[in-house]
């Protein structure tokens, strides 16, 4: 099966291919996005075949590489297209296909009917494609490859209902972010290639070649410089501070595209190729504290933003953002798996509340339309009492909504109970410790806050929608909520291969199954860690109690506001009307970027448009215009005019050259 | 001194060059009996001549030594011209197909225009396989003047009659000081015979120290510069690519600059490496400027054909970078991009010529709104051209550029690759531009009046295939290049 590896990523290629050029001729949704799906599905298959495979493996022997054909030699240069599988590979195949899978059944549901229905499957097969690209890629230009490929298909995707301004402003908000991230990807590329190159003549893009050569690195220095690169590229790719603002906006797509790229796989990114890439990162202390406190940073904020959002969507991006947040401090403190552990978990749960949320804009759209009310269908001011029509959305939504939200025994507890644990017992950050965790605690409490709060006021209390509009409130169909079902059963469950030894009920399977991966990385961290103290597990039983007094407090915080005393939230805002004007604006960082940056360049822009262009290129034209009313007076106005400014510009560029050569 | 050994003339040397010479003469001739609305078949003949002459470039790949050098080593059709041969027959051939559309609704078909394409071609054969200074001046001479002509082909219009009085004025210019630049080289050697400098100086070390070589080596390198549009001297470009006929924009844009380059490459690295320190210092501030000022001012172009025209200045500049790394990796990276360069932009320029209508050339940004939806196959194709200039994967242009790139860094130029990958992330915003209007906005015309002729289908055709195929599969490609290096 591992020799199969190249038909994971060729399967969507093909079903891409397919509706691209023929969908618009079958014009039958059934066929499109059935091609479309089974295509995934196929993906998901062989990948099912190759993790089996994996595991009947012993450890160390799991790890192959498909060279599928040399691609650019020369020289020194070796890059092959060439695919990598490994236990990380292997997980993130099984969350791109498996999830995958499911959000494409859905969009069959949810797309009917729309314009373009074989576009928006050949473009989120094309996602998959590069997606499979990304994480299989055996060097970092197949990697790149992936890189930019998502990229291009979230900005399509992003920009699928185009005829709204806002959704191809937010795409190209989205690339233009994506592209600085992209930028900092290649010069950690090429850093990392040069280092290595000049100084131990290891010309190599490859991952294993790098990783054996990796003890060839020195700690910090150079590393650090091609680590934050590396670094940059996955804040942009995976929306953290700086670089977030383009997620929130990226909810102009359809509802399906957030569940798949804007929070079960693209924004994931980052994570994956940090931890691919662990025995680099590790070597650079300095990037791993800035990683892991851009993390807990962002975690935080973005925690704060969803607190005070109305749209449905809004609040699930904002919470990505921060759930990313929780990754980042994870691979930032080295807890590698328990990053990838909650990258996993958070697929399963935050792809079922998207997908969820999708399935109640749906209802509410096909409400709102019946009773002719322009309200709007994501607006959670709007929903209400949604539990009694929509029973299936409701419980799956509520599942995942107690897993993200940290409750034991659900599979989002497991996996950010050990990225604050590690936050807390790492040796890597000294006295920086204490507020990593707190700072992820608090977060964890804002979590809990707002998504109660959202499931609160979206399925519990009145219905606020027009009694008329509520006669037409309905479940979802089959195939909209059978991929919620599933996801709904992971989230609860999928937790389940991860379980903290403390706990001691199962193995910790997801651990021992990264180890491998990780091991060269924990080598290099024990060599510059003094050794760690050691926590009792006392401590860490405390630790764990106070995680979940933390989640229940959000919760309860929740229930008070929004069930039990619904009038105090609006008492607050009016009490304290600057701190919610800030908290809603989103802390006004759209307009400081405005201010910082955009409004900067644009200024820069019309001062060339207006000094360059109009004086040189209008007076062109206006030369032209006087050239018309008299063939006479074109040679004068080509002489005397630009020619000679253009003949002046050249000599003057001479004379500065010779001179400095000659006076130097 | 010598004994007379060496063949003094080796026609196999200049084949292609005396292929394609004679058949534009008979063109000439033949021209005198075809009828206006009938000078498509003259483009059809000179596409024969081009076909018929890939046989000697194929035909003298790894040729012996003794056959490839001729004319008293005044010409020398190495692997490394032959490349470049290649790229002009390439764009030569691709501009031939999309002119008799153009030609026609213009109403400028004149039978002239297919001559003087094949004696460009000429002559930027005899710059790429010259190794004497005289050669490559007299190659150089030979496409200016037909590239003079072209510029203003269109002889009725305003536009196309400036560029083509600009071209020639500034490019007289430019001459004057090349040729100077050579006169000096002498000058200060004795010789005009690349391999000739190179053993002077080799045997006078000091001669480095001499001013007049300096200034020799300098005025060279401007006159070339100019050429290939290289900042400073690049300000002629947009006004000559704006006015010039669309299928001689596309032209103009590769295969001289591409000439340029070949003559550029020969002349400094292997006449004159002992001034690498310092042409190497000017190039690297040359190649930041020219990528700089190319892509930024493309970024607030309206006119389709003024945005290309400075990304094709921000290409030379990435191209220059190739040359500033002195490898063999580098080196190479430039001949595969400038053949990668021939297809995308050509492709490009296809497109943009079937969006004008007579009278109504349709170049603003603007003008494109909702195009791929009008016409999706044609919406793709200039999708991937857009693409490749971008240098995003897995299109050609990506290729070359990483190619590029990481012969700079292996050279130790680590800052100008950060730079040039800097620049290339810009320069997507305008190339996005373009395919914002084409796929999200509405569109405003019908686009009724596209007719894709068999001929501009072809073009199409090859051209999307020659920025996929080596995208995708570079390694043949990239192995001939390799193979092509001098040194």
């Amino acid at each position: 099966m591992l020799e199969y590896v190249w038909l994971i990523p060729l399967f969507p290629l093909l079903g891409a291919v397919f509706n691209g050029l023929l969908g618009k001729k079958i014009k039958n949704e059934a066929v499109i996005g059935g091609i479309a799906t089974l295509m995934i599905f196929c993906s998901f298959l062989v990948s099912c075949g190759i993790l089996m495979q994996l595991i009947g493996l012993p450890a160390e022997e799991r790890v192959f590489e498909k060279v599928v054909f040399p691609w650019i030699h020369s020289g020194n240069f070796k890059a092959d297209m060439a695919f990598l599988v490994d236990p990380l590979s292997a997980i993130m195949i099984m969350v791109v296909t498996g999830v995958g899978s499911l959000i494409h059944l859905y969009s069959i549901g949810y797309m009917h009917g729309e314009e373009g229905f074989y576009r928006y499957f050949s473009y989120l097969n094309l996602f998959a494609m590069s997606m499979l690209l990304l994480v299989l890629g055996g060097n970092m230009l197949v990697m790149f490859i992936g890189w930019e490929g998502v990229g291009l298909c979230s900005y399509l995707l992003i920009g699928y209902y185009f005829h709204k301004k806002s959704a191809g402003d937010a795409a190209k908000k989205a690339f233009v972010m994506n592209r600085v991230g992209d930028f900092g990807f290649l010069i950690g590329l090429f850093t990392l290639y040069w280092w290595l190159g000049s100084n131990h003549n290891v010309w190599t893009i490859n991952f294993t070649e790098i990783k054996a050569a990796s003890s060839l690195l020195p700690y910090g220095g150079v590393v650090t410089i091609a680590t934050l690169c590396f670094f940059v590229g996955a804040t942009g790719k995976s929306a953290q501070i700086p670089l977030y603002t383009w997620l929130p906006d990226a909810m102009e797509g359809p509802t399906p595209v957030s569940a798949l790229i804007h929070a079960a796989t693209m924004v994931t990114a980052g994570v994956y190729m940090i931890g691919r890439m662990s025995f680099v990162f590790v070597k650079a202390p300095d990037t791993m504290m800035v990683i892991a406190i851009v993390g807990a940073a962002t975690a935080i904020f973005a925690a704060t933003i969803g607190t005070a959002q109305n749209d449905i969507k809004r609040v699930l991006a904002y919470s990505t953002v921060s759930q990313l947040g929780f990754m980042f401090l994870a691979m930032g403190v080295g807890a590698f798996t328990a990053g990838v552990f909650h990258l996993m978990t958070h697929a399963f749960f935050k792809a079922c509340l998207f997908l969820g949320s999708g399935s109640v804009i749906h209802a509410m759209h096909h409400a709102l339309h019946h009773a002719h009310s322009h309200d709007d269908p994501q607006d959670m001011r709007n929903m209400g009492g949604l539990r009694k029509a929509m029973p299936i959305t409701f419980i799956t939504f509520l599942v995942s909504t107690i897993a993200i939200a940290g409750i034991p025994g659900f599979s989002g507890f497991f996996s950010k109970d050990e990225i604050l644990w590690q936050a807390f017992a790492n040796p890597f950050h000294g006295g920086l410790n204490i507020f990593l965790w707190g700072t992820g605690a608090i977060a964890a409490c804002f979590t809990a806050f707002y998504m109660f709060r959202l499931v609160f006021m979206t399925f519990f209390g009145e219905c606020r929608i027009t009694a008329k509009s509520k006669d037409h409130l309905h479940e979802s169909p089959l195939v909209i909520t059978i991929p919620l079902m599933v996801l709904g059963f992971l989230a609860v469950f999928g937790g389940y291969v991860g379980m903290p030894k403390l706990l001691g009920m199962l193995p910790n399977y997801f651990e021992h199954w990264l180890e491998p991966v990780f091991a060269t990385a924990q080598g290099y961290a024990q060599t510059y860690v003094h050794a760690g103290a050691h926590h009792s597990h006392a401590l860490e039983w405390g630790l764990m109690g106070l995680s979940v007094v933390i989640a229940v407090i959000g919760i309860a915080i929740a229930y008070i506001l929004y069930i039990a005393s619904p009038s105090i939230p609006a008492r607050f805002t009016a009490t304290f009307p600057a701190l919610h004007r800030a908290v809603y604006n989103k802390w006004y960082i759209d307009e400081l970027y405005d201010f910082l940056f955009i409004n900067p360049c644009k200024a820069l822009g019309s001062f060339l448009w207006k000094g360059f262009d109009v004086l040189v290129i209008d007076g062109i034209v206006d030369g032209v215009a006087k050239v018309v009313m008299g063939l006479s007076g074109m040679l004068k106005n080509l002489q005397s005019g630009y020619v000679h400014n253009y003949a002046l510009s050249m000599a003057l560029g001479v004379v500065v050259i010779i001179a400095f050569y000659i006076f130097r | 001194m010598e004994t007379l050994a060496m063949p003094a003339i080796n026609f196999a040397a200049i084949m292609p060059e005396t292929i394609l010479s004679a058949v534009a003469m008979a063109l000439l001739l033949v021209n005198v009996f075809v009828r206006s609305e009938q000078k498509a078949y003259l483009g059809y003949l000179s596409l024969i001549g081009i076909l018929v002459t890939f046989f000697p470039i194929v035909a003298g790949w790894n040729a012996p030594v003794e056959l490839q050098s001729g004319f008293n080593g005044a010409v020398l059709q190495d692997n490394f011209s032959l490349f470049f041969k290649g790229i002009f027959l390439v764009s030569a051939a691709l501009s031939i197909l999309i002119s008799d559309q153009y030609m026609q609704r213009e109403g400028c078909n004149h039978g002239e225009l297919y001559p003087l394409i094949l004696l460009a071609t000429a002559g930027m054969m005899l710059m790429a396989s010259g190794t004497d200074l005289m050669v490559i001046f007299l190659g150089l001479e030979l496409l200016s003047v037909a590239l003079y002509v072209l510029a203003g082909f269109n002889r009725d219009k305003l536009k196309s009659n400036e560029a083509g009085l600009k071209y020639f004025l500034l490019g007289a210019f430019s001459t004057g000081f090349l040729l100077y630049g050579m006169a000096l080289t002498f000058g200060a050697t004795g010789t005009t015979k690349i391999a000739g400098i190179a053993a002077y100086v080799a045997a006078n070390p000091m001669i480095t120290g001499n001013q007049m070589f300096l200034v020799g080596m300098l005025l060279m390198g401007v006159g070339f510069s100019f050429k290939i549009a290289a900042a400073p001297f690049h300000m002629w470009t947009p006004d000559v690519y704006e006015g010039a006929p669309t299928p001689m924009t596309a032209f103009m844009s590769v295969g001289p600059k591409a000439a340029g380059f070949a003559a550029f490459l020969r002349v400094f690295m292997i006449a004159l490496p002992a001034y690498k320190p310092e042409w190497s210092a000017l190039l690297w501030v040359l190649a930041v400027l020219t990528m700089t000022v190319g892509n930024i001012t493309a970024l607030f172009q309206q006119d389709i054909k003024r945005m290309l025209a400075y990304s094709s200045i921000a290409h030379a500049g990435y191209v220059l970078v190739g040359f500033v790394a002195g490898n063999a990796v580098g080196t190479a990276g430039i001949m595969f991009y400038m053949l990668s360069y021939a297809f995308m932009n050509i492709g490009a320029f296809a497109i943009i010529l079937l969006v004008g209508r007579k009278g109504e050339p349709n170049n603003n940004v603007a003008d494109y709104a909702g195009f791929g939806f009008k016409h999706p196959l044609l919406g793709l194709a200039m999708s991937i051209f857009l693409f490749s200039l971008a240098g995003i994967p897995p299109a050609a242009g990506f290729i070359g550029k990483f190619y590029i790139f990481s012969g700079a860094i292996q050279a130790g130029y680590i800052w100008l690759a950060i730079i040039g990958v800097l620049n290339s992330a810009a320069s997507v915003y305008y190339y996005l531009r373009v395919m914002v209007f084409m796929y999200m906005k509405d569109p405003v015309e019908e686009f009724d009046w596209l007719k894709v002729t068999p001929a501009h289908a072809l073009c199409l055709l090859v051209a999307v295939a020659g920025v996929l195929i080596p995208g995708i599969v570079p390694g043949y490609l990239l192995e001939l290049a390799q193979k092509a290096v001098f040194f």
